[in-house]
């Protein structure tokens, strides 16, 4: 099994999920219209900014640098925390941060929890850990409020329910909230809004995520819009909060390069309608007990890989998911985890760990590495090279060696009549490559062959064409 | 002596990441601009944008006739001239129930920023603790011109992050229903910022 369930477990294959995705027309509508608005959209809050590829490689070298301090700002950001009266917890793996979280409930004796949307928490799991320890754990975003009630899964980053339209949620909150409502989005969020002020009044344990954290004042940050965030960050006694140790900024001044990056590139606002900053405890004000659960699972083994490590430069702002044209056709479910699109493509199987896993090694190969998620990505984490790469481990993986590498391509191209001829005229362009009547460099996967010998160049005709051309027609 | 709770957890993973032999990463370059124009023009129309309401006045306690006849939060410590007759003013200490009974509630702000149209509250004088300006429905917010930063660098450079913070950009909202914007989810639904100059 793998190390944790960044992956849902079931989940088929990449390919066997997306072909089924593709024949949804609902489903493609529902995304074609949701990710082409908010394409525009960015662009457009973009474009206000004419020192935005500054701040990109700022936010790129900020990130970078905590990547290579990551020790230290750690420890930093636990002294911060703890001098404010607030509790660091670590954990090295999902089940470890889950068992965490469940004893904190439990010793604040609460039987249901509020949360505020977080992608750490997915990750790990831990609705259905605290579940099965007797915790309900109440979704208060509203798209993480449409999956859960739907019994669904997310499909995006930061609107997870992009796949239903105002019809669809209208009859899930009819059937679980019980209430006749209409399909107008006013009347879905109200009926929202009364279904959740009741528990945000009287819930006492939070449960949030984090946008940031600051090593050098230990304050953390959540963005959001709804004020379903502050409700939670601030009404009851105790919030517990968890996030992944990548999600550092070494100081308050860093702050400001993220704060600019971040709405424009997920919401494509200036600025997300509210976001909180907290440090430890204030008497008086907001929750008087304060956790801050640390996890790794898969981190710091991400971290070992030289190319790869830069996904941890990610701030999930999804932006990345809006441009990829793989996404738009086959939505997020197809990606088996809660990292989809071209993130997910990279950091799903890192995080994994394991690419014998076959649904995370088929995640490399979800893209058409058109680089459109490098452009638009606020902290320019490179992710067609990083997928490259990690399509290199995948066929490593396969316990094979270079060469059957390239015999691996050859015995698809050869499984099919028409590849296989596509293959031979590309083959014919090959020669015009060799010298000699040798060819001496091939591309990817060829290359994996042709970087230890010489390939004998195809004949100029080939004997399919050839007798195709002479023997066909009688 | 038994083991601390979770220091096995810490220490595994602050060796795994030593392990990990990171290079140091190059300088940051701060390239990009730390100062905007400002100005209580350019705020005033980032905050509108928003759909937030938005008045600039010379005169609060004129501007604050409009709160007559409702029920209107007011932390300890706001100027008494904003205390205008005519209003159920409501004073802490305060239940939550109280408070989102309450028609309104009306605050000033630590900071402001033009670029973004946002204002920043901290906790400090007459903004009271966080929980007020998040259950009553209607936020009336008092805006000094000199409060008004130029840009995010500007504005997080005057604040102090180990105050609770909380920055707010128009009312509520949600966008996820298809992408369509509605006001006023769980926050307040109305923002209205008076901008004094
Ligand atoms: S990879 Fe870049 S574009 Fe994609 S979610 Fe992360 S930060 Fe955003």
């Amino acid at each position: 099994m793998a190390r944790n369930p960044v992956t849902w477990l079931g989940s088929p294959t990449f390919p066997k999920a997306a072909r089924v995705a593709l024949n949804d027309t609902q489903l493609r509508q529902n995304l074609r219209k949701a990710t082409g608005t908010i394409r525009g959209r960015r662009a457009a809050a973009v474009a206000e900014m004419d020192d935005w590829e500054q701040l990109r490689v700022a936010g790129e070298q900020v990130k970078d640098d905590v990547l290579a301090r990551l020790d230290t700002l750690l420890v930093q950001l636990e002294e911060s925390v703890t001098a404010r009266g607030g509790t660091v917890h670590w954990a090295r793996d999902a089940e470890e941060a889950n068992r965490i979280v469940l004893d904190l409930c439990r010793a604040e004796n609460a039987t249901e929890v509020v949360k505020v949307k977080s992608m750490a928490t997915a990750e790990i799991g831990l609705n259905e850990a605290l579940e099965a320890g007797g915790v309900h754990a109440v979704e208060t975003d509203l798209a993480e409020l449409i999956v859960q009630l739907g019994d669904d899964r997310p499909s995006h980053i930061l609107v997870p329910a992009i796949h239903r339209n105002r019809a669809e949620i209208r009859e899930i909150f009819q059937r679980r909230m019980g209430v006749e409502v209409s399909d107008e989005p006013a009347d879905l969020a109200e009926a929202a809004r009364t279904y959740l002020r009741e528990k945000f009044l009287t819930t006492k344990v939070a449960i949030s995520g984090a946008n940031f954290a600051v090593a050098d004042s230990g304050s953390i940050v959540v963005l959001e819009s709804e004020g379903n965030g502050r409700m939670c960050l601030t009404l009851p006694d105790t919030l517990i909060t968890v996030m992944g140790i990548e999600k550092l900024v070494p100081t308050w001044q860093d702050l400001e390069v993220f704060l600019q990056l971040l709405p424009r590139s997920s919401t494509a606002e200036r600025m997300n309608p509210y976001t909180s900053v907290w440090t430890g405890v204030t008497p008086g004000d907001g929750p008087q007990r304060f956790h801050l659960v640390l996890i790794d699972n898969g981190r710091t083994a991400t971290l070992q890989d030289s190319v790869g490590r830069q996904a941890l430069r990610c701030i999930r702002c999804s932006a990345c998911l809006n441009v990829c044209p793989v996404y738009e056709r086959t939505g997020g479910q197809s990606y088996g985890s809660v990292y989809p699109g071209p993130i997910g493509a990279i950091l799903t199987p890192q995080l994994v760990g394991d690419m014998h896993d076959p649904q995370a090694a088929s995640l490399p190969f979800a893209s058409s590495l058109c680089g459109a998620c490098f452009e638009v990505c606020p902290v320019r984490i490179d992710i067609p090279s990083v997928l490259t790469h990690l399509r290199a481990e995948v066929v490593e993986a396969k316990g094979r060696t270079a060469e059957s590498v390239a015999m691996a391509a050859a015995a698809w191209v050869f499984g099919s009549a028409s590849r296989y001829e596509k293959a031979q005229k590309a083959g014919a362009l090959a020669r015009f490559l060799a010298r000699d009547g040798r060819i001496t460099s091939l591309p990817w996967p060829g290359s994996k062959w042709t970087s230890s010998r010489d390939v004998p160049a195809p004949p100029a005709q080939s004997f399919r064409a050839w007798w195709k051309e002479n023997r066909c027609q009688k | 002596m038994p083991e601390v709770a979770g220091t096995a957890a810490r220490e595994e993973i602050l060796r795994r990441i030593r392990d990990a032999r990171v290079p140091a990463a190059a300088p940051v370059v701060r390239g990009y601009h730390r100062e905007g124009p400002g100005g209580v023009e350019l705020f005033a129309e980032r905050v509108a944008d928003y759909r937030a309401v938005v008045r600039v006045v010379t005169d609060v306690p004129e501007a604050l006739s409009s709160l007559r006849g409702k029920d209107v939060v007011a932390p300890d410590d706001v100027p008494d001239e904003w205390l205008v007759d005519g209003v159920g003013w409501l004073r802490e200490p305060l239940s939550i129930g109280e408070l989102d009974r309450a028609d309104g509630v009306l605050t000033g702000c630590a900071v402001a920023i033009a670029d973004t149209g946002t204002i920043v509250l901290d906790g400090g004088v007459a903004q009271g603790r966080r929980a007020l300006t998040l259950l009553p429905d209607y936020h009336v917010c008092v805006v000094r011109a000199d409060q008004i930063a130029g840009s995010v660098p500007e504005a997080l450079a005057r604040l102090q992050p180990t105050r609770p913070l909380t920055f707010i950009s128009g009312p509520s909202a949600t966008s996820d229903i298809e992408l369509n914007r509605v006001e006023g989810v769980h926050g307040p639904r109305v923002l209205e910022v008076l901008i004094v100059t």
